[in-house]
């Protein structure tokens, strides 16, 4: 029921277009179809996941104009000419992201249901904050939900990514003095 | 049962005129929806009883946050992070920029909208207690033209405004003037972020000599709708704080008060952590500990 129900001649809609990890795509579905929808079903982008349903559980979190959102409480014609970044735009060229790599040596994934919505909402707040209290990790995550973990390994995933971002940082500048140096 | 997209139509005329044109040839017919952090999850329940939609957000005359000499003036689709980031708001208006930090995560804050959070009309708003204590004034929009009411003739019962079919809410004014008023907003739920208020409490107050010579005392989950306690403030105006005026003011809060039991709380819960706030408030004031 719920597959057949967009099954009507697409050129019916108009064309809603944005991007999405850095490329232009274009959808034609009912302009209030739920963004999250939108990313599972028309681009098959599966990593976003669905809990809750009503902006609770932060399991479908996006980054979207920078700011993070519900994926499942956005209308996509509302995403229409958005920025658009998804748990899949966080790797780059197959290496994972600080976030990712921290959240698997910290034990900060287990079911992983929550863990795409977890890694958006830690991205968004170390885009902004580069080196979050204790505090502003919980805020930031506090939308988020998690069955499993039990949160610690989360905030402490977290706080090391931001601290392998300084030690990163740091060997750049490294890197640049033994540059200048010679 | 899951909303079917099909079965409602979204538009997005994309200026605030466009909107309003909308609005005036089929009144009553197409439903503003804002950053749908509520109309969305009435949707994907399959419960939203909106065939057509209108788009306001992306509308930038509707989410201008301007500081005016001597009032505020807050576009109705700001956003609760806006409010937050806002230097002014932060500074002369701390009771919003905290209730806007209680309004569920950051990513329902980056959607969730000041006006829509009036419109909807919860008797729990976050940001009512914050917006009677500061003397909201609600400005609406039509084709017909703008007009404005005192926020507290705003709500007329449980989800009941006084927004005809053709107008749009359009901005909240606060006047800039509580910089040497007494200020508190307290919550009580059973967790700070997401929770619905089971009670809170928000007040501002001017004191001089020890006489209340100014106060506005607010309350969400008291009533069915957001309502300011005027008998309450009665009670405490032209009076010094003694133990006769608290205790006079929380019998006439006892007695103007009407709360519920629902899922979240009991009437009598509410009744009894209300007078607290109530005294708690009258106390920090009265020892001259609240911020000013
Ligand atoms: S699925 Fe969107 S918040 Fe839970
Ligand atoms: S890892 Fe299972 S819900 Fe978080």
């Amino acid at each position: 029921m719920s597959r057949k129900r967009d099954e009507s001649p697409s050129s019916l809609w108009p064309a809603i277009q944005f991007t999405v990890n850095g490329g232009s795509r274009t959808v034609r579905v009912p302009p209030m179809k739920r963004l999250l929808d939108v990313l599972r079903e028309d681009l098959h982008l599966t990593g976003t996941k669905e809990g809750c349903g009503e902006g609770e559980c932060g399991s479908c979190s996006v980054r979207m104009n920078d700011e993070l959102v519900n994926s499942c409480l956005v209308p996509v014609l509302q995403a229409e000419g958005a920025d658009i970044q998804t748990v899949e735009g966080l790797a780059l060229n197959g290496d994972l992201h600080p976030l990712q790599q921290a959240f698997l040596h910290h034990g900060g994934a287990q079911c992983g249901i929550c863990t795409p919505g977890m890694l958006m909402a830690a991205a968004q707040l170390l885009a902004h904050t580069p080196h979050p209290s204790a505090t502003e990790i919980r805020e930031a995550l506090a939308g988020n939900l998690c069955r499993c973990t039990g949160f610690m390994h989360i905030f402490e995933s977290v706080a090391a990514a931001a601290d392998a971002h300084d030690a990163q940082q740091a060997n750049e500048h490294t890197m640049e003095q033994t540059h200048h140096a010679r | 049962m899951r909303g079917n997209p099909a079965m409602h139509d979204l538009v997005a005329p994309g200026s605030l005129g466009a909107v309003l044109d909308l609005l005036a040839a089929e009144p009553g017919i197409w439903t503003p929806i804002a950053g749908g952090t509520e109309l969305m999850v009435a949707f994907s329940a399959g419960r939203l009883n909106a065939p057509k939609l209108v788009s306001l957000w992306g509308i930038s005359d509707l989410r201008t946050i301007q500081a005016n000499s001597d009032t505020m003036a807050i576009g109705a689709a700001a956003t609760f992070l806006d409010l937050r980031r806002d230097a002014v708001i932060a500074t002369e208006f701390p009771l919003l920029a905290r209730a806007a930090s209680w309004i569920g995560s950051v990513a329902n804050q980056s959607r969730a909208t000041l006006g829509g959070n009036l419109v909807n009309g919860s008797p729990a708003a976050d940001s009512s207690p914050a917006l009677f204590a500061y003397d909201a004034e609600i400005e609406m929009i039509s084709v017909r033209g703008t007009r404005r009411v005192p926020y507290s003739q705003f709500h007329t019962g449980y989800k009941r405004n006084v927004l005809a079919p053709d107008e749009l809410l359009y901005a909240i004014h606060l006047p800039r003037r509580f910089a040497r008023h007494r200020q508190y907003l307290r919550k009580v739920g059973t967790r700070r972020a997401m929770a619905i208020a089971k009670v809170a409490l928000g007040a501002t107050a001017l004191l001089e000599k020890n006489t209340v010579q100014e106060i506005r005392i607010s309350a969400a989950s008291l009533a069915p709708y957001p309502t300011r306690l005027f008998d309450t403030e009665a009670a405490l105006l032209g009076k010094a704080i003694t133990r006769e005026t608290v205790l006079a003011a929380r019998s006439a809060l006892l007695a103007e008060v009407k709360p519920i039991d629902d899922i979240r709380s009991t009437a009598e819960y509410r009744r009894r952590v209300a007078v607290n706030l109530l005294e708690e408030f009258l106390l920090e004031l009265r020892r001259g500990e609240l911020h000013a």
